[in-house]
């Protein structure tokens, strides 16, 4: 049965969802509802200026940071021997995904021991401007040998300047970056 | 000696300089800072700081501000028109200071006036002046040779003048119920009452046309510093940019100052009359507040929204405003 689309019929035939309107734009209704929404919006504004900037002043106070944040890179020395805990086996490296480590192993010569292991890292570089801050280095290393600092502040004018050698890994970091208390 | 508006004396010609160099002085101390608060406030407004590097508080703004603009290089497009390319930037300047002249600060003390002048047409010199910047905005807009500065202009010029004719019959009513042009005599009419209470549509109508006339948000077309590269000012650096922008400030300062003199009572406020002036600075720069207050607030409109408000909105409403006005003065 055809039925003629223009007729009531049809009309009562399908199903009419009443769609939700907003109020027609302009006339006097409209100037007074953009009179009321313009208030709202001064309202709101003046709200965000009681309470007041949100802004963290960078060089002067920084963020801080989480316990587990992976800043830069600390390498380790046991603290009763002084010996290196990094024998250079080099799984750090295998571990890069940015490929930003470069381990040199040696052999230790009795007498002067620099690790506490049969070898130690006699170049251990890590490119900073490579790295991606993922801590699988500190995941792979099977001494705890090297960890992720706090310190985010590595920016440099040269790119020679961010390959951060054994001697500055090792040396006591500068921790300039305040650590979130408990429960913050 | 010129004879001066309702006053019985005129004054000496020393006083008047001294004055004019007083006023001239506030307001240019007054411009420089009212830059650093409302970039300051615009901050607040957005949860940050705004400028508070420079000097204390960053009130040396300014300052650096200026000293860029100046020892920029004063570049003039190939093909704009030298004379009035640099007149562009000066006009609205002479015609800003020269609308300070009438903003009553105080009463007659003695044998002066606190104020620049009191022309006896008040009101209607300060829509004269303010027309003459108008020249200014549309000579630097043609004159820059460019076809954006050009546009910009056009458009600057038909809003400018649209809106014109609101601002002027907002203060009808005003004028009507004080009975006098004069904005002194305009402030000693509102001893009893300020105007903003019985002319309250008559202030939101002056208001809104005072955020055209300025070219504040929400009625920046003719800048619209995101998408029109600035209108009329296109082709301006240095310090001809600069003036445009101090013209800005001065304008709001002006129009505040109208507004304050015609709804809010001028000076009037409690406290010995020496405290006269600080009352109308503090009224202007309440005023001023708002500016900036509704510049955080508002998007700038569509064109056509513009107009539509100036002529469809606002003038009827005006008129209606003056309607009512006239009748009831009549009848009371």
């Amino acid at each position: 049965m055809s039925v003629d689309p223009k007729s009531a019929s049809y009309l009562d035939s399908i199903d009419v969802v009443e769609v939700q309107r907003g109020p027609e734009p302009g006339g006097l209704g409209g100037a007074y509802r953009a009179f009321g929404e313009t208030l709202r919006g001064l309202k709101t504004t003046m709200a965000r200026l009681i309470e007041g900037p949100m802004t963290i002043e960078y060089p002067e106070e920084k963020t801080p940071v989480y316990p587990r944040f992976r800043g830069r890179h600390k390498l380790h020395k046991f603290e009763d021997t002084g010996l290196e805990k990094c024998v250079g086996c080099s799984l750090c490296a295998a571990a890069c995904p940015a490929d930003c480590i470069r381990v040199v192993a040696a052999e230790n010569v009795p007498g002067e021991r620099v690790s506490a292991g049969e070898r130690y890292a006699a170049v251990y570089e890590i490119n900073m401007s490579r790295c991606i801050f993922c801590g699988y280095c500190e995941i792979a290393c099977p001494f705890d040998a090297i960890t992720m600092g706090h310190d985010y502040e590595m920016a440099d004018y040269d790119r020679r300047d961010l390959i951060f050698t054994k001697e500055m890994l090792l040396a006591e970091s500068i921790e300039r970056t305040p650590l979130k208390s408990e429960g913050e | 000696m010129l004879p001066l508006a309702d006053t019985t004396f005129a004054e000496a010609t020393w006083i008047m300089i001294v004055k004019s160099i007083v006023i001239f002085a506030v307001i240019f101390g007054v411009l420089p800072l009212l830059t650093v608060l409302e970039r300051k406030l615009i901050g607040r407004f957005q949860h940050r700081y705004g400028p508070n590097r420079v000097g204390p508080f960053g009130l040396l703004q300014p300052l650096a501000d200026v000293g860029k603009l100046v020892s920029k290089e004063s570049f003039r497009p190939e093909n704009a028109q030298r004379t009035l390319f640099i007149l562009g930037p000066l006009l609205p300047v002479l015609a800003g200071v020269l609308s300070l002249a009438i903003i009553p600060w105080g009463d007659v003390e003695g044998d002066v006036g606190l104020y620049g002048i009191d022309v006896p047409i008040g009101i209607l010199y300060f829509f004269a002046v303010g027309s003459i910047a108008f020249y200014g905005l549309l000579l630097g807009g043609w004159s820059s040779g460019s076809k954006y500065s050009l546009l910009g202009a056009m458009r600057s010029a038909a809003q400018l003048i649209s809106y014109e004719v609101s601002m002027g019959l907002a203060l009808l009513g005003v004028i009507m119920m004080s009975g006098s042009l004069s904005l002194v005599s305009t402030v000693h009419s509102q001893g009893e009452i300020w105007f903003i209470v019985p002319q309250f549509v008559g202030f939101l109508i002056f208001m809104l046309a005072g955020f055209a006339e300025t070219n504040r948000t929400p009625f920046d077309m003719p800048e619209a510093d995101a998408e029109l590269v600035q209108g009329f000012m296109t082709e301006y650096g240095g310090m001809r940019f600069g003036s445009f922008l101090l013209v800005e400030y001065m304008e709001i300062l002006v129009v505040s100052g109208i507004a304050a003199a015609m709804f809010l009572g001028g000076w009037m406020g409690p406290g010995p009359s020496f405290l006269d002036p600080i009352w109308m600075l503090a009224k202007m720069l309440a005023l001023v507040l708002v500016f900036i207050w509704v510049r955080a607030t508002l998007p700038r409109l569509r064109y056509d929204q513009l107009m539509t408000l100036g002529w469809k909105v606002l003038l009827p409403l005006a008129t209606l405003n003056v309607l009512v006005t006239a009748v009831l003065v009549v009848v009371w």
